[in-house]
């Protein structure tokens, strides 16, 4: 590991002046905020991350979890994982969003792991993660070595020539059915960014995964209320029955009358790039009976664009499977 | 590096004094070194010299080195470190607490596991630096030989190991499971021990061990 500065940030202020120093955000950058760690210190250990300065974000007075008065919820920058996933407003009003974070990681790293870091989970991508293989993420222009390489368990939607890499996170899925919005400080001041806006796709930038700019905080995050009469579901597939990232997975946020999709969300993990919303199979649910048959094609829309590589074809049905169940167990409990 | 309180120990008054202060660990050691004098003369004044290299490049790192208070299974611990010591390596190198164990240092198999105020972490994936004023416990405070904790004697009693690398940490685990909301069936037990691997496969005494625990503990309320 790289020699580093360690600071402790005093107030949110301080914390933003020393960050905004930085000549890139967070991911990547000489000067990173540290929250449970349990991604930056793995990446530091790999020398995949080497910041010359980190900021110890933990003692600001970001840990809140609490209700809103228009009845959604707002949860601090560094509450952690396994208190989120078992608050009791979490477990009665947003069950996905505990049955998510519950099937991501284990009970040591979610005591560690925070709402924002969690928001920042960087890709397992086992050529990101080895600094002796190009990664276009880790070392702009050196290729990626994914695509002709071992590619099994990475992304096939939202990809680009340049890099397919999956987003990891579990809790990420369940804020983006979620409709959640993330709230940043920054050295221009405050603004609020929806999460299907926050993650961006690589592109031709694949070290750039967020709209953060250099200086930004992530303060809080707020859920909207919860959709008086939906039901939700989370389901993960995965190799191993636990403690392992998904090749794909659902979270799904459905309301029905008498048997009628009125309102849907829906969006899959394990098979994007980044969180991936799928409008297209909202579409094909809302204002649908709720069948098979409406499922399949909700998942045949989802997985519509895909793009497999050489060893993740299988990711398309079964990621379509994944969602087709899930829209089943979600209704069925309706 | 670290001027760390020692646990007193004692010594008896022969001229073996060194030998008899030994733990297993400085023994072993010491009996390397003293097995490396008998039989290579000539390196010697090669070894002196590299050890007085790295002794001037550790105090070169030092120059980065800060200062730390640690409490420890309820012991202060005044410490100077280099900012990248994780929890574990501070553990285990600057207070010889060396119970609790290195396997994978990435946070993926938890034999490196601890209570920070009284909550399982992977100590390998924390900065020591960053854990100042708070209640830090190994496995070392959670029992001794004379004196096990109910879960280290069902280890026992369930043969619960083979080699025991991971037990510390399966340990630290399955006392902490007492305290989270988990449920009572095997199954649950299986997904709240799944940060912690065991090679030997020791899997199924563990869960018997974990069991028979909760159930001689008082009822607690999931939740």
């Amino acid at each position: 590991m790289k020699t580093f500065a360690l600071t402790r940030a005093r107030d949110n202020a301080q914390a933003i002046a020393t960050a905004a120093k930085a000549t890139t955000a967070q991911q990547g950058a000489e000067i990173r905020f540290i929250g449970g760690g349990t991604t930056l210190i793995d990446l530091m250990k790999l020398n995949v991350e080497q910041p010359q300065t980190v900021v110890d974000i933990n003692r600001l007075p970001l840990d809140k979890i609490e209700a809103l008065p228009d009845g959604g919820l707002t949860i601090g920058a560094v509450a952690r994982n396994s208190d989120l996933a078992h608050h009791p407003l979490v477990r009665k009003n947003y069950t996905v969003l505990s049955e998510a974070i519950l099937s991501g990681a284990t009970v040591q790293l979610r005591n560690m792991a925070t709402t924002a870091g969690n928001l920042l989970q960087r890709t397992r991508c086992m050529y990101f993660r080895a600094t002796d293989m190009p990664c276009n993420k880790r070392e702009p222009g050196s290729g990626c070595a994914a695509i002709t390489g071992v590619n099994r368990s990475l992304a096939i939607l939202g990809t680009s020539e340049h890099c397919i890499a999956t987003n990891p996170s579990d809790m990420n899925v369940a804020m983006a059915a979620l409709e959640a919005i993330i709230h940043v400080r920054g050295p221009k001041g405050e603004r609020s960014i929806p999460i299907a806006d926050f993650h961006v796709l690589p592109g031709n930038t694949p070290q750039r995964e967020t709209v953060l700019e250099p200086g930004d905080l992530i303060t809080h995050v707020t859920l909207p209320p919860p959709v008086p009469g939906s039901r939700s579901v989370y389901l993960k597939l995965r190799d191993r029955a636990s403690y392992e990232f998904a090749l794909a997975s659902a979270a799904v946020v459905i309301t029905l009358e008498n048997a009628k999709i009125t309102r849907a969300r829906i969006a899959m993990g394990g098979v994007g790039t980044k969180p991936w919303r799928s409008t297209e199979a909202e579409g094909e649910l809302t204002n649908q009976q709720a069948t098979q048959a409406v499922f399949q094609k909700a998942a045949d829309a989802a997985l519509r664009d895909a793009k497999p590589q050489s060893q993740n074809g299988f990711k398309v049905e079964l990621a379509k499977r994944c969602l087709v169940h899930a829209l089943k167990l979600a209704t069925q409990t309706a | 590096m670290s001027n760390q309180d020692q646990t007193p120990e004692t010594s008896p008054a022969d001229t073996r004094r060194e030998f008899a202060k030994s733990t297993r660990r400085t023994f072993i050691s010491r009996l390397g070194m003293a097995s490396l004098l008998a039989t290579t003369g000539p390196a010697i004044t090669t070894l002196a010299q590299r050890s007085g290299k790295m002794e001037q490049e550790l105090s070169a790192a030092a120059k980065d080195a800060i200062p730390v208070t640690l409490r420890v299974n309820g012991k202060k611990h005044d410490l100077r470190i280099d900012p990248r010591t994780t929890l574990l390596d501070c553990l285990r190198e600057h207070l010889h607490l060396t119970g609790s164990k290195k396997g994978c240092d990435h946070g993926q198999c938890g034999a490196c596991t601890v209570h920070i105020n009284g909550r399982r972490v992977n100590s390998c994936l924390c900065f020591a630096a960053m854990h100042e004023g708070e209640e830090i416990t190994t496995i070392e405070g959670i029992g001794q030989p004379e004196n096990l904790h109910p879960m280290q004697a069902a280890f026992v009693a369930h043969d619960a190991y083979q080699c025991g690398y991971c037990t510390s940490g399966q340990i630290m685990s399955a006392v902490a499971l007492l305290k989270e909301p988990c449920g009572p069936e095997d199954a649950e037990v299986k997904e709240f021990m799944s940060g912690n691997i065991c090679r030997c496969g020791a899997y199924p005494n563990i869960v018997a061990a974990v069991q028979q625990v909760r159930q001689n503990a008082k009822p607690r309320e999931p939740g």
